[in-house]
This record gives C-alpha cells, structure tokens and sequence, in this order.
C-alpha cells in the first residue's frame, strides 16, 4: 500500500486491516501518535487523513491508502504551529501524553471554523480525554489562536 | 527522609552512565548520558548534582514525572540555591538506584520531604564554589556570593566564571553541616510564575518518549489474558489458535499468583508477537475458560448494602473525645447521613506498558513508573539476580495517579523477556480494558455521620462511622477491617469545635486488588464530611461558610488530646513541623468565599467545601446553572491552596486545576463495579472519565503566601471537590446526592 505520510510517498506492507495507529508507531516508528483506548474514545491517537481529523486507532490503514496522513510530527518541523506555540506558552501539558492528539483534532477544527465559538471548541473537542485536566488550558490556547475573546483559562 | 549527601565522585560518575538524558529524551541505542569527557572530573558535592569543569551543570531528577511538574521544579530549586544560569542546566532522569534517597513518586512528598536536603545539596555546591574562588581572590567567602554560572565578589564586583573554579572547588571538603542558604528572595525561579516547562516542546511535537515509544529493533510485543476474577486462573486455552494468527511467535503462561496479591502479577496467557495488532488478535483466539476461584461472588450491589450495614453496627473505635452517647441523649435536634462512594479506577492516560531485556545474568527495564526502585527489588527477586544486575530506566509517565506505583507491570515484562531469553527486547502492552478491569482501585466505601445540635444549632457531638476495603489488604489478605492509621486521611485529623466526638472503623473484607490513587481516603472522606457539614447548615437553615467555620472552630493547633488520638501518623510529619491547624484550614474557607463572592450568592448555587490532606489545606467553591439536556452544568470554580512554600508556582496552579478536575471527574463518574468477580466496565465508554464539556468555563486559583515549610500539592486539590459539587447541585436543584458517581441518580 503506498501511503503519504507526513509529506512522504511510503510503501506498507501489512495487514490491510491493522490500525492505522499500529502501523504508524510499530511499523513506521512515528511514536507521537499515541493509544490510549483503542475505541475511538479517547481521541489521544488523532491525526490528519486528507486534512480531516480521524481516529488512527479505528482506522483500518486500507482507508489510508492512496492518501495523505499527517502526525503531530509533521504538523510542523518543529513545533512552530501556531497551536504548539500557544500549548508552549500557556503551558497546557501536565503529564503531556495526550496533548499531541488534542493538538491535531485543535488544527482540524481551526482549519474549517478558524473562529469557533465555546459551544464549537467543547463539541469539537469533546472526544479528547485529558486524565491530568488540561481542558481549561486546552480551551484557552484554542481561542488564543484563533484570536477570540477568552474570559476563562487559569486565573 | 533525608538524601545521602556525601557521595563519593566514583558512585555519581557510575550513575552519568546509565538511564536515559532528558530534555527530549534520546531514543534507545544513542548515547544515554552527557557526554564522559564531561562527567570526568567536575565537581560532584552530591548524587544529584555534578558540575563539569566547562560549568556544564548536571542535575538529576531522582522522582518520576507524571504531569505535577518535578523534572521542571527540582532543577530550578537545586539551581537556584547553586547559582546556575538556567541555559547551562542539563536534567537527567535517574534510574532506579537506592544511592539517590527514596524514589517512590507518591503521596505528594517530593518536595514536602526533600525540600530541604535540596537545598542543602544545592548550597554544598555554591559554598565549594565560592570557597574556591574567595581563595584565589585571597577574600573572606562571606563577601562572595554566586550568580548566573558566576562567582561574584560583593565588594570589588570582581566575577569568575564557574568553570573557571570547578577544578579548584572539587579538591575542596564536601560540606555536610552549617550548610548556607541563600535567603528566599534570592530563590527567584520558584516564585516565576511563568517558568517554562522543561518537556514542553517534546510533549506539543511528539517527541516525549513515553513508556511504548521506547524501541529496540527487532522489538516483540507481548499482549496478555489475564484472569477476570482476582484469584482467579487458567483452566484450559487453545495456543494453537493463538500461534495461527500471522506475526504471533510465541504463547506463555504467565505464574498464577498466591494471596497476598502484593504486586504481584495476575497470571493468565502471554501472547508475544511482531506487532500490537498481531499480538491483541492473537489474544483474541486464545479461547480461554477460567476457573474464577474465590472471589467470583464479589458483587457490588450486594457489597454496598454490606458495608452499609457495617456502619449501621458497631465498629472499632480510634478517636474518642467526651462522650458522644450523653450529648445525643440531650440534643435539641440530631442530622444523620450515610455516604457511599465506589471503587475509583486511576486510568492514566498512558495505559501500563514496559519493555524488557533478560540476558545472561543481566536485566535492563524501561518504563513509565513511580517507583523504580520497588520495581528493582521486584525483578532482582524473579529473576533470582542481584539487584546491581538489574536496571530501572524511568521513561516519562502518561499519567499515573498510584497506578504505576504498583510493579505488577513491569514484573511481567520481565518475565515474559526472561522466557523469551537471549537479550530478546519485549514490550507488555497493556490494553485500555485490562487497564479497566486490572485494577488497584481506590477502596469503596460507605460511611455513616451524625451530629447532635444544641438548641441554638451548635454541634455538641460528632460521630463518624467509616468502612472501606483497607490497602493494607492487599498486602496482607487476613486484614478486614481499616486500621486506626488508615483513619487519619480525613477522619481522625479532622479539626472539629465538638465536645463529644467519636470515630469508628467499621468491617470491610477486601474482594479484590486495592491500592492508592490520587489523594486515596481523603477522597471518600472529604465528601462525606463536606457533604454532612452542608446538610447540616440547611438543618439550621443557617449559612454553609458560618456553619463550617463553626464546625471547625477557632483558629488553634490541634493537641492529640483535642483530637481524642493516640497518635498521629501525619502523612510521615511530625506534629510539630505540621501541625492539625484549624486557622490554616479556616483560611482558606475564607479566602475560597471572598474570591467567589460568597456573601453574594443570591440567585446564584454555589457549593463550599474544604480539607486536610498531605499536610496541606484546601478550599472549593463551585457553581453551578441549570442545562437544559444535562439538568446542571459547572460553570465556574475556585480554590484556594496553603500547601506552605512552594517550589514552581506554574505548575501548583496547574495542580490544583488539574486537581479540580480529576475531583469533578471523579463525583460525576467515577466507580469500577463488580458482577461475580469480574469489573463490569471496560473502556472510556462506560468506565466514564470528565471530558471538557464537563469542566468549568474558569478555575480561579489561588496560593497561599506562606514561609511554612512545603506540604504536598498533587493530591490535596482533589478531595473537597466531591461534596462542593455535591453541595451546588443541592443549592441548585434541592437534590441531596450522598452516593458518587452522581451521574447515576442524575440521569447524565
């Protein structure tokens, strides 16, 4: 299967039903996609198929096929995104291990609604789970971003 | 406990070799350490500094970082007390090594309790420094002081650049006595508010590695079917099924475990395999059928009205003050209530996962766990070696919550690689649904309270019953009932006005595994004691904040006399360093009010409730609207913090907000039942966790000014918020929710 990745061109030679999850990190070693249901429940294993946010631990990697995913790695080279910079400087992460996956559903959803309301950022967002409680910050370096009033966040 | 100060240069330059360097960690197989024309020579005044003779800095985090922050506030507390500039400071992540001092990442104590030999530590280095330097000045040391990687002599403003003096200051004598600080204001980083997180970048670009992103080539990955009943065991299972599934290369039967469960894995089938995918299919066609054992008659709802009816008989009693039976018997007006709050399940985000290598006489670990050094003793023990034959390497951690204090899942990795043999790299992946239905719960618990009030509404008599499946049983299966220590997290250190007070611990006969999660008993106590001093407030139809300030009564240090115990274990403290104070925790109710506008609450629903735990003292005031689909939703939260000096202030604001949430999440949904044995819920979708409609649109946070000496911060956050929740749900909609998760009776 020849898939891009990341701005790419790869050949997989797997089980075309595998998750995409699973042959991102055991085959192609693109770690930053993490598992953390296996369900589509907790969004941590969320990257970019033809710029649409999808599940990569339900996403058999045949749909990928002939198509381009893009990783929290290739979302920038180097954590220039305007999303990272505002994780960076609001300091989002506590434990860290889930905010990749909230970045990229964060991206997807700026692309298509570049000024989101509240109702907008929580439904978009609402199949991200954060164990550590980021959700504040989370929604507060959305808005930063996206330039709109933000009245919440840590004070 | 206190680090071993004096280390000799051999023992630090032996650890620069192993475990894995940080900032972005380097993946397996590149060099794991700075570099050793570095490490050569230096100054080394303690295990967890070293200073190369070109200044490079080193300083090692010795505790685990799972989200509250250590790896960015450890070096900055260190460095400060040094002297260094921050860009010149490299962080390495210890391995498992009893040389550092106690390593256990849990009960919110690594500050609290190494606040001190940090700073001496840090001050050894400076002091050696500066001694070097006021020597080649020919200057007293006094008229020296560091900054910035320099020596600076106060008087001429003459400098010398740290490696400059390093050689000089490492042939001095390590001081190990009449250490001296600098003075607080001159500790600087701690107090800035906007300290950049050390793993920052690595956590937005993906690069953090985590436990499974750990990767040997040829790497195999184990997945394994574990008993759905503790106690339970393999009665018979198909491996010929298993090994046909493509990219499946090996079936092992794990050991079947012997009660006490300690940390001992579960047992069950292994199924190694080329890929995650292959090894959770091949799982799949094991066709197992389990002989359940014992425990198989474990059944929540049958457990719950058995420990109902152990608070409702007589229990064991550990506080005792006045007595109790005479003030009911003359009350004006009695309140009673009864609470229940189920097994809690950590659920770090990161599911358990480790990664082994068995050869010859050697073992190599990497993994995301609190406790390294537990997890060392644990192999060594397998795998009948030496512990110095076994390595721990500490990976970043997705979370863990007590979780991953627990060695079961790294004993498994090891075993698995010691049956494979040869050096043959293993991952054991834990699934989202083992970690659901493998649980080392937070005990369930019910508990009943009763108050007698005088005829002007004062309490005279306070009486808690409380019955929950003890810790202590996992450790030791004939233990029943919680023991008198077990009652201090919130029952027998709690400061109440009371005359008459009693407290009892109640029989409850452990069926399963427990075992901490963040802030553990406080959890079921606070809300149960947050809960009651609410209902008694509208009992008196009087003010929750007056009420509870009554409760508690004046501001004073409470004797174990007052608190009607023999002792108290104090989260490790003495008494004397952290005392039960009653206006330290009444400081907080008032500064949670003020900033929630408390007095002015007409028409809004406002929840209050506040607590001790970890020595520190915390406040909640929720609010809560009415929602349409939902019937409630938070809107709005405040919490106020005296946890003494704190070390990164960033982070402990993000403590308590993450702290808030993980307590909403917790009241709302949280509760790992049972059926025969068995945990009912499986994954995200019914073992339900907080998502961010769930969360209030403002946390306003607030800490406490203090020059008291550090008190834990991770989990005192957590335990008011049940019953604040509890209580603005009430003052909403005049529904009294006494059991969690509240979703139930609410119908979300």
């Amino acid at each position: 299967m020849k898939i891009k990745i990341n701005g790419v061109d790869k050949t997989l030679d797997v089980d075309p039903e595998m998750p995409l999850l699973w042959a991102l990190r055991d085959v192609l070693g693109l770690t930053g996609t993490k598992y953390g249901c296996g369900e589509a429940l907790c969004g941590a294993c969320t990257v970019h198929l033809d710029g649409h946010a999808v599940r990569a631990c339900v996403t058999p990697v045949r749909r990928a096929e002939g198509r381009a995913v893009t990783t929290i790695e290739g979302l920038s080279a180097d954590g220039s995104h305007p999303l990272q910079q505002a994780w960076l400087e609001l300091r989002v992460p506590q434990c860290g291990f889930c905010q990749a996956g909230q970045i990229m559903t964060a991206a997807a959803l700026l692309a298509v609604k570049p000024k989101p309301s509240d109702a907008e950022i929580d439904q978009s967002m609402a199949g991200n789970i954060c164990r550590c409680g980021t959700y504040t910050r989370i929604r507060s370096a959305i808005k930063k971003v996206a330039g709109v009033p933000d009245d919440g966040g840590n004070q | 406990m206190t680090l071993p100060l004096k280390l000799s240069r051999r023992a630090f330059l032996a650890g620069l070799g192993a475990g894995l360097a940080v900032g972005v960690m380097p993946r397996v197989g590149r060099a794991q350490s700075p570099s050793d024309k570095k490490a050569a020579g230096g100054l080394a005044p303690h295990v967890l500094i070293h200073i190369a003779l070109d200044g490079t800095t080193t300083i090692v985090c010795h505790r685990s970082e799972m989200g509250q922050g250590i790896r960015s506030s450890l070096p900055i507390l260190i460095g400060d007390e040094i002297g260094v500039d921050p860009k010149r400071v490299v962080v390495r992540q210890a391995e498992g090594d009893k040389k550092y001092g106690d390593q256990n990442t849990d009960g919110s104590s690594s500050i609290r309790e190494q606040y001190d030999s940090y700073r001496n530590a840090g001050a050894a280095a400076r002091m050696m420094l500066v001694a070097a330097a006021a020597k080649r000045w020919k200057v007293k040391p006094e008229s020296c002081t560091t900054e910035n990687h320099f020596v600076l002599h106060r008087p001429t403003k003459r400098t010398l650049a740290f490696a400059d003096v390093v050689e000089a200051a490492s042939k001095l004598p390590v001081p190990n006595k009449d250490f001296v600080l600098r003075p607080f204001s001159e500790l600087k980083g701690i107090a800035d508010p906007k300290l950049p997180l050390l793993d920052g970048l690595a956590y937005v670009t993906g690069t953090a590695q985590f436990g499974a992103d750990v990767r040997f080539p040829d790497m195999l990955t184990a997945v394994i079917a574990r008993p759905p009943v503790v106690g339970g065991k393999v009665a018979r299972y198909d491996a010929k099924r298993a090994l046909a599934v493509p990219g499946v290369r090996k079936v092992i039967e794990m050991p079947v475990p012997k009660p006490p469960w300690l940390f001992q894995p579960w047992g069950g089938i292994a199924v190694v395999a080329d890929s995650t995918w292959a090894a959770i299919k091949g799982r799949a066609a094991l066709d197992i059928t389990w002989d359940h054992g014992p425990n198989a008659s474990y059944n929540s709802d049958a457990y719950r009205e058995e420990l109902l009816a152990s608070v409702r008989g007589k229990g064991t009693t550990h506080r005792d003050v006045g007595n109790i039976d005479t003030a009911f018997a003359v009350a004006a007006k009695t309140v009673e209530a009864e609470y229940v709050v189920p097994h809690l399940s950590q659920m770090p985000m990161e599911p358990l996962v480790a990664v082994a290598r068995v050869t010859k006489g050697q073992a190599e670990v990497w993994a995301p766990t609190q406790n390294p050094q537990a997890n060392r003793t644990s192999v060594a023990a397998l795998l009948e070696l030496p512990e110095d034959k076994v390595t721990i390497n500490v990976t970043l951690l997705g979370g863990g919550f007590g979780r991953k204090s627990k060695s079961d899942f790294v004993v498994e990795a090891a075993f698995i690689a010691k049956e494979l043999g040869d050096g043959q790299a293993v991952r054991v992946q834990w699934t989202r649904e083992d970690d659901v239905k493998h649980g080392y719960y937070n005990a369930v618990s019910a508990q009943r309270l009763r108050a007698a009030l005088d005829d002007k509404g004062a309490v005279t008599a306070w009486h808690h019953k409380t019955a929950f499946t003890p810790i202590g049983g996992t450790f030791n299966d004939k233990l029943d009932t919680p023991a008198a220590d077990d009652l201090m997290q919130g029952v027998t250190d709690l400061a109440l006005a009371a005359p008459n007070v009693r407290a009892e611990a109640c029989k409850a006969p452990l069926h399963t595994r427990v075992g901490w999660y963040r802030s553990v008993y406080n959890i079921f106590h606070a809300f149960a004691v947050g809960s009651f001093i609410d209902e008694i407030a509208h009992a008196r139809s009087a003010d929750p904040r007056e009420v509870w300030l009554d409760v508690i009564g004046p501001a004073r240090k409470m004797s174990l006399a007052e608190l009607g115990i023999p002792k108290q274990p104090n989260y490790g403290e003495t008494l004397d360093k952290h005392p039960v104070d009653a206006g330290r925790l009444r400081n907080v109710i008032e500064r949670v009010t003020k900033m929630a506008s408390w007095s002015n609450r007409k028409g809004r629903a406002l929840g209050l409730a506040a607590h001790r735990s970890f020595v520190a003292y915390s406040a909640v005031v929720v609010s809560v609207v009415p929602d349409p689909v939902r019937v409630f939703r938070i809107d709005d939260a405040w919490i106020s913090m005296d946890a003494g000096i704190v070390v990164n202030q960033e982070r402990v604001h993000s403590q308590l907000e993450g702290g808030l949430i993980m307590g909403i999440s917790n009241a709302l949904y949280g509760g790992a039942t049972m059926t025969n044995g068995a945990t009912d819920q499986s994954n995200f979708r019914d073992a339900r966790v907080a998502r961010i409609r769930d969360v209030p649109h403002r946390i306003h946070t607030d800490i406490v000014a203090s020059t008291e000496p550090p008190s834990g911060v991770g989990e005192p956050p957590v335990p008011p918020v049940g019953a604040a929740v509890a209580n603005a749900i009430f003052a909403l909609t005049g529904k009294r929710l006494r059991e969690m998760p509240f979703a139930k009776a609410l119908k979300i």
